[in-house]
């Protein structure tokens, strides 16, 4: 039985199905089934699934994005109960993120911010056109381990140098890691303002935060 | 018989223009602040809350605003000659503009564009008789940061006689760069009416005019320099992703524009334009060569056409990373649609890597596109009193039309003779060349051959000033790179 309810709950995530990934959590839940069981063999499965099926161009943007919201909507019905049995989700890191000051083009950052939640980040989205200033305070207050900062436009991108070198007088890296990414973005860009890392879409942002974690070794492996 | 593409019926057109009516209404607009007390004295409901303010614009102001925009207007080269007519359906091309890298030829990859890359763009743009305008085509990054905008321009100024298509970064630059433009010309009331540049100004989707693109609306109409809306819908990602649902925010952010702009300055010139495009469902970013792009600028041209007004569109370019065959093809088969439909200015040869990087190399290749282009929309003329008998009357069956007089008066009129950049030569004993290494060649050649435009020491010394005066209230050092 929990083999056929996590192999329909991978597909609710699959196919993007908020509503049925809700009523396959009520029903994990009323039958017993361990949420955190729930979440790493039935749903966690199908956003990685998704993921993949992105990467080799079987799926686009739009279901990709479905398949977050549905691992969203499943999430929300387990978290309570994960919580009061004293168990919870792992939680793959800390992520603030934003658009670079005067930049309010924020479809990529949501992008990512979505995806980073879907797969297990705990995600501090602070929205459009984010001061240096404002960064550094929600990185100290959250402890982040990752800054994330998005820039569309060729002439917003220097704010994305501005935040690193915020980072940098506050002491806060090498341990906080910085990535960036917008349209005009480059690996060279990311170099030249030294950026631990880039991404060109929200998958391998997803890869890149991943591989960034695993070198956080002060911490070890950040739970929630 | 002049050729022309029509994407959208009558029916179509109007049904876009009542939805975008409705949408500046519900949701309305969001306006920057430097726009509220002009629309809240034209009668307009402005919520603010915050730092967010909403417009509601009703369908008879925007159309009594439509009403005063001039249906065409001239731009003008250094000499004061009629350089680019923006009206009815005459089409003519500009390099694609503000990107940050450029495709080094040698190494086949893309670095940041400095100004010698700007000077030479503009030295081949200058020798391109397809290009009518120039463009502010890349930002210098070897220039000061906070002087970006007027540093491009002051540039093209130096090496151009051109018409120029711009843009300003910041209040600032605009107010300098329309300096620029004035003491070249001969004062502010000169540039008024005899304009040598048209800047872009852009609306944020959806349906934004920002403080920065508001802003820079009124300056415009209030200096009567031209302005070129350039709304860019990416249909599926910032905006519907139906194409005619994206035409239709297209036409809402315009109109809110051309209001803003008429009620700070009525009857002062301006632009249907936009960049839309598709939003590409697998990389996220915005892809110039997709047919649907093309078929976006095709659409939202012909809607500001049915209004009257004078059109710009963004084609020509490409998404390829290298100037390849993908590169041919999108950009030629673009500046073919473009032209069909009768844009006023289309902005985008050059471009490579979806608006981010320029390749002067495509420049030279992309001419050869935009002139056969030009050549379709010419159509097939009658030429003489019959159309195949007269000569035959001379020939009989002997098939020797060679040395009729006809064959040579007309031939130069009937056929586009293209560069060295296209081969049709028959194979010989030498190996061919790719029409890559040609561009470059040919590169080389519209350099070498491209005269620097004489600008008497006063201009010099008041473009030196502008400069100065810019360059200290950003609180830089105008030390700008040799040229």
């Amino acid at each position: 039985m929990p083999d056929q309810l996590f192999g329909a709950m991978r597909q609710s995530i699959i196919d993007g199905a908020p509503d049925t990934a809700t009523e396959l959590a009520q029903q994990a839940l009323a039958n017993g089934v361990d949420p955190l069981d729930a979440v790493n063999q039935g749903f966690a499965a199908g956003i990685t699934f998704a993921g993949e099926q992105f990467g080799c161009g079987e799926m686009f943007l739009p279901d990709l994005l479905a398949s977050a919201e549905a691992m969203k909507a499943a999430i929300s019905v387990l978290e309570p109960a994960m919580l009061k049995q004293g168990s919870h989700r792992e939680t793959l890191g800390k992520v603030v993120m934003g658009t670079a000051k005067g930049d309010i083009h924020d479809i990529g950052k949501n992008l990512v911010a979505t995806i980073l939640s879907a797969s297990g980040f705990q995600i501090f989205d602070l929205g459009t056109s984010v001061a240096p200033e404002q960064f550094i305070a929600k990185v100290k207050e959250v402890d982040a381990d990752i800054v994330g900062i998005s820039a569309l436009l060729t002439t917003t991108m220097a704010g994305q140098k501005a935040v690193i070198e915020a980072l940098d007088r506050n002491g806060l890296r090498p341990r906080v890691k910085a990535i960036i990414g917008g349209a005009a973005v480059t690996s060279k860009w990311a170099a030249e303002i030294g950026a631990d890392g880039y991404s060109r879409n929200a998958i391998d942002a997803l890869e890149l935060a991943k591989n960034l974690m695993s070198k956080v070794t002060s911490k070890g492996t950040a739970l929630a | 018989m002049r050729p022309k593409l029509q994407l959208l019926s009558p029916e179509l057109i109007s049904r876009i223009l009542g939805e975008a009516f409705q949408l500046l209404m519900n949701p309305g607009v969001r306006v920057g602040s430097a726009v509220v007390e002009l629309l809240q004295a034209a009668g307009v409901d402005v919520r603010v809350e915050g730092d967010d303010r909403v417009a509601r614009l009703p369908e008879a102001l925007v159309r009594k605003c439509l009403a005063s925009v001039p249906r065409d207007f001239y731009l003008y080269n250094r000499q004061g000659g009629r350089a680019v007519h923006y009206g009815g359906d005459d089409v003519h091309f500009d390099p694609g503009s503000c990107c940050v890298q450029m495709l080094d030829p040698d190494t086949m990859e893309a670095r940041s564009s400095e100004t010698r890359d700007l000077v030479r763009l503009v030295q081949v743009t200058e020798m391109l008789p397809q290009f009518a305008a120039q463009s502010t085509a890349v930002v210098c990054t070897d220039a000061p940061s906070a002087i970006g905008d007027l540093y491009r321009l002051l540039v093209v100024l130096e090496h151009s006689d051109k018409p120029v298509v711009t843009g300003s970064f910041s209040a600032a630059g605009l107010e300098g760069m329309i300096d620029l433009l004035a003491a070249d010309c001969g004062g502010r009331e000169k540039l008024r009416e005899q304009p040598r540049a048209v800047f872009d100004v852009c609306p944020s989707p959806p349906l934004n005019w920002s403080e920065f693109g508001s802003h820079n609306l009124l300056d415009l109409a209030r200096a009567g320099v031209p302005a070129e809306l350039v709304s860019m819908p990416l249909a599926g990602g910032t905006a519907p992703v139906t194409l005619a649902g994206s035409v239709t925010q297209h036409a809402a952010e315009s109109l809110a524009g051309i209001t803003l702009h008429q009620l700070a300055g009525a009857g002062s010139p301006i632009v249907w334009g936009g960049a839309p495009a598709i939003f590409d469902m697998r990389s996220g970013g915005a892809p110039m060569g997709a047919v649907e792009t093309v078929m976006l600028n095709m659409a939202c041209c012909e809607v500001g056409k049915h209004l009257g007004l004078p059109t710009h569109g963004y084609l020509v370019a490409t998404d390829s990373k290298f100037v390849d065959a993908q590169a041919g093809a999108e950009s030629a088969r673009s500046a073919m649609l473009g032209a069909l439909t009768g844009i006023n200015m289309i902005s985008g040869a050059g471009m490579i890597e979806s608006l981010a990087c320029h390749s002067v190399e495509k420049l030279v290749m992309d001419a050869e596109s935009i002139a056969s282009a030009q050549r379709l929309v010419r159509g097939i003329e009658v030429r003489g009193e019959t159309l195949a008998t007269g000569m035959f009357a001379q020939t009989g069956l002997s098939g020797n039309f060679l040395k009729l007089k006809e064959t040579r008066a007309l031939f130069r009129q009937e056929q586009y003779l293209p560069s060295s950049v296209i081969d049709r030569s028959a194979r010989g004993s030498e190996p061919p060349i790719d029409a890559f290494t040609r561009a470059r060649t040919r590169v080389d050649e519209l350099v070498s051959n491209w005269q620097k435009p004489s600008l008497s020491e006063d201009v010099l010394r008041k473009f030196r000033a502008i400069v100065d005066r810019v360059a200290d209230r950003a609180g830089v050092a105008a030390e700008l790179p040799g040229k």
